[in-house]
């Protein structure tokens, strides 16, 4: 298993041996030691090896991951995972602004809490927080799931697109065109397999309400201007 | 013969005028502000304001056909592995798939590729058409990140982060429900039909710190080999584009208020943002004052016309200057051939700009199949290609008149100004003084 020690070595070195890796390697378990809160952290990882970060990390770390297993034993600075296109990050401690970011793929899981604007535009990711979101989280979600076991701040949802939101705790406030909706039996399959995913024992689908787009914003129409 | 009292001539206000009174009476019947394509309408202080002095007794020329007038300029050579290097001084805008047809994206980059320059992907991710025919081609990154992936930032020749546009800074984008094709709604993972907003802040990061870490990640996905292009509009030009650098820009592209959209509020496009005249001083003030002019490059876009804007954005301290709407033109944009149906949409050739709605009678701005197939990728990839030539040519042709051997030594010293305002904006004397408003002189 290689280890990088980024006390040792520079940033660059090591996202350049991340990028050479090359499809069919043997190297397929990686450490990162001393992240000390560096920025882009494993930045465009395209192979399918693991890498444990011991520690945590500034922004962006994992970000436009494609196939990379991450995970941040510490905590994650703003824009975890952005653009991420698949694979996994798992979060141990809590994550910082724009959680998951843009992201069109793989799953995104916070063992802590994540601050503001989690999943922002988000893009087909999925993203399981064991904690609780801050505010303006899933603002313009096109699509993909966030699934949050704790509380939502204000505006959840605000102006979202396709993007399914799962809160089991309590939402302060929802953003304009963000409503609840009727849980069926495909929404309770698809959040149990989230669940399991992610890691999250004792807690059942039911437990969770969901919410998504009224679709009264999709065609412009004056007389909903108040609700930019 | 009775005398009667004579008449007075009807008289419009200057204030309200037709065009006013239609726009008032068009928001009142519809309630909804006028969404339009295009730059700046109004008239405002542009480089016809600016003249070249030309040699003299002084300054001798250089002979027209025979001296080798250099017009190659290198882009990114503060930090990227990989700068690129362009034939002429002239680049395509940003303009996205999705505002523009598929065969239209394609012409651009045949055109652009013949004359030996870039073109760049807009708002809704990277066609084949355009990397395919695209020699060198510049991958825009933008707040709503419609098909951002990758794979298309490693295979792109240059990055452009946009922060803002000429024609609406601080404003984003919408691709009103009648653009979004099935294939325009798959690139943007959006339902086929619903109007597609683009963010006007980008979703993880705010300010210039973060966009110094934002750059630092681009680069580190892309192994430091792109040149990290930032664009911005034409709002304060020195703070922008000295944050910018700041940032780890290795190109500046600095867009005033005539540069184009493909759609935005009227009021948006006529009242936010400063001429491109005003801006490119200030913006390369912030260069010199970083000692940065010329390690980073300046791109300066919005109304370029044709080689005398060229020669003078280049003498007012830009590296390179970028067309949009020009280049529309030479694909065949508002084309008196199609007058007919420009008539039919309540237009008239020339005037047309509601690019939202996806009639383009010349096939450009639509993702309509039967009118996008108006537009021959190859004929108008050559009459782009003859139009950047003709530009080149009238460039090389002022800066041999001025006696400069490359199109970059050109310099303020060469101009002198028609109006106070463009003297003071340009920061060159007043024709026939040597007075530059806020500078002194006589």
């Amino acid at each position: 298993m290689p280890t990088f020690d980024l006390a040792k070595s520079s940033l660059r070195e090591l996202n350049k041996a991340l990028h050479d890796i090359k499809e069919g390697s043997n190297e397929t378990s990686w450490e990162v030691v001393n992240p000390k809160g560096s920025h882009a952290v494993a930045a465009g990882v395209d192979q399918p090896v693991a890498i444990d970060v011991r520690g945590s990390v500034g922004y962006y770390c994992g970000g436009m991951n494609d196939g990379g297993a991450i995970t941040v034993h510490g905590s994650a600075g703003p824009g975890v995972g952005e653009n991420m296109m698949s694979g996994t990050i798992v979060v141990k401690g809590d994550a910082s602004q724009y959680a998951g970011a843009t992201a069109r793929g793989g799953l995104l899981v916070i063992e802590g809490n994540a601050s503001s604007r989690c999943g922002i535009s988000m893009k087909g990711v999925d993203i399981v927080v064991h904690g609780d979101i801050g505010h303006m989280s899933a603002f313009m979600a096109q699509s993909g799931n966030l699934v949050v076991l704790g509380d939502a701040g204000d505006a959840l949802g605000d102006s979202i697109y396709e993007a399914k939101l799962y809160v089991r705790g309590k939402v302060k406030s929802l953003g304009a065109d963000c409503v609840k909706k009727k849980m069926h039996p495909k929404h309770i399959k698809r959040l149990q397999d989230l669940l399991d995913r992610a890691g999250v024992k004792g807690v059942k689908p039911e437990e969770f309400t969901r919410y998504g787009s009224a679709r009264t914003l999709y065609n412009f129409n004056i007389d909903n201007a108040d609700a930019y | 013969m009775t005398y009667k009292n004579p008449p007075t001539t009807p008289r419009k206000s200057a204030t309200f005028d037709d065009y006013t009174l239609s726009e008032i009476r068009r928001a009142a019947a519809t309630g909804i502000y006028d969404i339009r394509g295009g730059g700046a309408k109004r008239k405002l202080p542009h480089f016809d304001d600016l003249l070249f002095l030309g040699a003299s007794i002084s300054r001798y020329p250089l002979e027209g056909y025979r001296e080798r007038c250099d017009t190659s300029v290198v882009l990114g050579s503060r930090y990227a592995k990989k700068p690129i290097e362009l034939k002429i001084p002239i680049t395509i805008a940003g303009m996205s798939f999705g505002s523009l047809s598929g065969p239209a994206k394609e012409a651009l980059g045949r055109g652009a590729t013949l004359a030996g320059t870039s073109t760049t992907t807009g708002d809704g991710g990277m066609t084949e058409e355009e990397r395919g025919h695209s020699q060198t081609l510049v991958y825009q990154y933008l707040p709503s990140r419609y098909g951002m992936n990758p794979r298309d930032l490693r295979r792109a020749d240059a990055i452009e982060i946009v922060v803002g546009q000429g024609a609406k800074p601080g404003g984003g984008g919408m691709l009103l429900g009648q653009k979004i094709s099935d294939r325009v709604a798959a690139m943007r993972n959006l339902p086929q039909g619903i109007d597609q907003r683009s963010a006007c802040r980008h979703p993880d990061w705010t300010g210039p710190d973060d966009l110094e870490i934002k750059i630092l990640e681009v680069r580190e996905i892309t192994d430091w080999e792109k040149p990290i292009y930032v664009k911005i509009g034409g709002a304060r030009p020195y703070y922008d584009t000295a944050l910018a650098v700041k940032a780890g820009a290795d190109v500046v592209v600095l867009d005033g208020m005539q540069g184009g959209t493909a759609a935005t509020q009227e009021v948006f496009i006529e009242h936010v943002g400063q001429p491109t005249l005003a801006c490119i001083r200030p913006a390369v003030q912030a260069l010199q004052d970083l000692g940065m002019h010329r390690k980073v490059q300046l791109i300066v876009s919005g109304g370029i016309r044709n080689g005398a804007d060229v020669a003078k954005a280049l003498a007012l301290g830009a590296d390179a200057v970028s067309i949009g709407t020009a280049a529309l033109v030479a694909l065949g944009d508002n084309d008196p051939h199609w007058e007919a149906e420009y008539n039919k949409l309540g237009t008239t050739a020339g005037a047309y700009d509601d690019w939202h709605e996806g009639k383009d009678p010349a096939g450009i701005t639509t993702q309509d199949p039967e009118l996008m197939k108006r537009v021959d990728p190859i004929a108008a990839g050559r009459r782009l290609a003859n139009y950047l030539k003709v530009m080149t040519l009238e460039t090389q042709t002022i800066a041999r008149a001025c006696g400069k051997n490359d199109v970059h030594n050109l310099e303020p010293e060469d101009l002198c100004a028609l109006t106070v305002e463009a003297a003071a904006m340009a920061q060159v004397p007043l024709a026939g003084t040597g007075w530059i408003p806020g500078k002194g002189g006589f």
